[in-house]
């Protein structure tokens, strides 16, 4: 069955019928379980990834690490569920090390990025420092390279 | 570039008027070039004519020769190889067939298992030894029996039965004269990977008249049905295991493979080896190593898309009225066209011309994969798709 969502994970466009084609599996099951997973959350959305770089469009995404005084019995649940719910910030982990929380905050330009960071994200309550890293340059998101792929080099016609 | 018999430009005249020798020149070119030349001269071909994976090697074995070049790896190994590649190898045979070969005196690296095969047949054969092929097989195995002095006995096997190594029809071709049988298990071109059964019945066969048994277990590791049945677990002590890292872990060109056979003949191999090839290429030898220990993710993603393209391309022709047994191994699919009322070649030919896409002639594999053409699924979904479109067309 895990070779159904394989399938999906690299084709979110792939029907059942195909599925069931590539993995041996009969459609009606494949139907079953997909709905299932869709209902218990197991596949949470089906999306594509998009290099936005290449598309033309000039987004800024920076990297920042939030360091939090954690609050008594709740740790950092709610300051990380409050910074989480801004429509700026992509994701929100907490990792170990130096600072608590890493951010990631996506913005149309340095300055908006900029301007979220020091007047919102600085502004909340227990959050007591942070540091902004700036994305430069993409090479592997989600798993998938963004580089060029490496060209076929073998003959047409091989033994 | 002169031509054999041709004038050179220059002093010296023509070259020498002596004939080369017989062995050789009696070996008809591979029937594979003249499609390779005919695809090369056309633009926009989806080839299903290539045997060899469309994934680059793994990136960790990759980057452990880059850093093994930086390091020096540039000089001669030991003859038989590195040993900690040895003993990965005969580690790995042990897990996985359950037959233990010494690193030290029974498992040779080698150039491929082209070369291995080659060591296999000079170590054993004199001349006038027969070797049983059954056919349809890979096309260098008989060229090789005869280089090496021997004589190659083919024995068709029949596609009705999925080309399974039948113990009665390759009994029947034993005779005073055999030496050995040699055979690929999963088989290319035809995808089919033996039974235990069977393998059992012809290691009996191999014990009863006294023969070698010469397995190419290059595939071993891209099988469907469940786990590779190796014919060394029937018979260990005549059974030559060439094996190498070529399709399981997509290293074609590093030319690295190994050879395990019981010690009295692994040294004979290793006689020939030391004083012909020397050693495999250092950096590949280190790059197979690292795919042995950090790859074996690697592999098990790769079979499984082999697996996909498998089942999506067998249905397809299936549907087109190609019929063919799902293939348990290997990525080729050998399917019947029969019901196109067409050769062989001129199925590949008209293929070719018509609808730009290679595949390879099932006669160029022995006379009984006529009536049959190989189709490699190491090609990206959407090219098969396509190659079915137009296959689709083409027998409309």
């Amino acid at each position: 069955m895990r070779e159904i969502l394989t399938v999906l994970e690299s084709d979110a466009h792939a029907s059942a019928e195909r599925i069931a084609t590539l993995t041996g599996i009969d459609e009606a099951t494949v139907r079953e379980h997909i709905a299932a997973w869709e209902a218990s959350g197991v596949i949470r959305r089906y999306k594509a990834v998009v290099d936005w770089d290449r598309f033309g469009d000039e987004r800024v995404t920076a990297f920042v690490d939030v360091t939090v005084a954690p609050e008594r019995g709740r740790g950092f649940d709610d300051v990380a569920e409050r910074i989480a719910r801004f429509r700026e910030i992509r994701a929100v982990h907490l990792v170990s090390g130096a600072q608590d929380l890493r951010v990631e905050v996506e913005g149309a330009s340095m300055k908006e990025v900029a301007d979220f960071v020091a007047q919102k994200l600085s502004g909340i309550d227990r959050v007591t420092a942070t540091t902004t890293h700036f994305l430069l340059r993409r090479y592997k998101d989600d798993g998938q390279l963004l580089t060029d792929p490496e060209p076929d080099q073998r003959l047409s016609v091989t033994p | 570039m002169g031509a054999p018999d041709g004038q050179r430009d220059g002093a010296g005249g023509s070259t020498p008027q002596r004939p080369f020798s017989r062995t050789v020149a009696a070996i008809p070119p591979s029937g594979i070039r003249k499609f390779f030349d005919l695809a090369q001269s056309m633009q926009g071909v989806i080839s299903l004519g290539v045997g060899e994976p469309d994934f680059p090697t793994p990136w960790s074995a990759r980057e452990a020769a880059i850093h093994a070049l930086e390091h020096g790896a540039t000089t001669y190994t030991s003859n038989s190889g590195l040993l900690p590649l040895r003993e990965a190898i005969t580690d790995d045979l042990a897990d996985r067939y359950g037959v233990r070969y010494r690193a030290e005196d029974e498992c040779l690296v080698t150039s491929g298992v082209s070369e291995g095969l080659d060591l296999t047949l000079r170590a054993l054969l004199n001349p006038g030894d027969e070797v049983i092929v059954p056919e349809p097989c890979y096309v260098a195995y008989q060229p090789c029996v005869a280089f090496a002095g021997g004589i190659p006995v083919p024995v068709a096997l029949d596609p009705g039965d999925a080309y399974r190594l039948d113990p009665a029809i390759i009994g029947a071709a034993v005779t005073e004269n055999t030496k050995a049988i040699l055979f690929g298990s999963p088989s290319n071109p035809t995808g089919s990977a033996q039974s235990a059964g069977d393998l059992e019945a012809l290691a009996a066969l191999a014990r009863e008249h006294d023969l070698w048994l010469l397995s190419d277990e290059i595939y071993d590791r891209l099988t469907y049905h469940g786990i590779h049945t190796p014919v060394a677990a029937s018979a260990p002590e005549r059974t030559v295991t060439l094996g190498g890292f070529s399709k399981s872990y997509a290293m074609t060109g590093w030319r690295v493979g190994y050879v395990c056979a019981p010690e009295p003949l692994a040294q004979l191999m290793h006689r020939i080896h030391q004083y012909t090839m020397l050693c495999a290429p250092h950096m590949s030898q280190i790059a197979a190593l690292e795919a042995m220990r950090t790859a074996q993710d690697d592999v098990e993603e790769m079979v499984a898309d082999y697996d996909r393209r498998r089942r999506l391309f067998s249905k397809g022709l299936d549907e087109l009225g190609l019929t063919c047994p799902v293939p348990g191994g290997a990525f080729y699919v050998f399917p019947s066209i029969a019901s196109t009322g067409m050769t062989s070649e001129e199925f590949a030919e008209g293929l070719l011309t018509q609808e730009k896409v290679a595949v390879v002639p099932g006669n160029v594999f022995g006379p009984s994969g006529e009536g049959h053409v190989r189709c490699s699924y190491a090609t990206a979904l959407s090219q098969l798709e396509q190659a079915l479109e137009r296959i689709a067309r083409f027998i409309a």
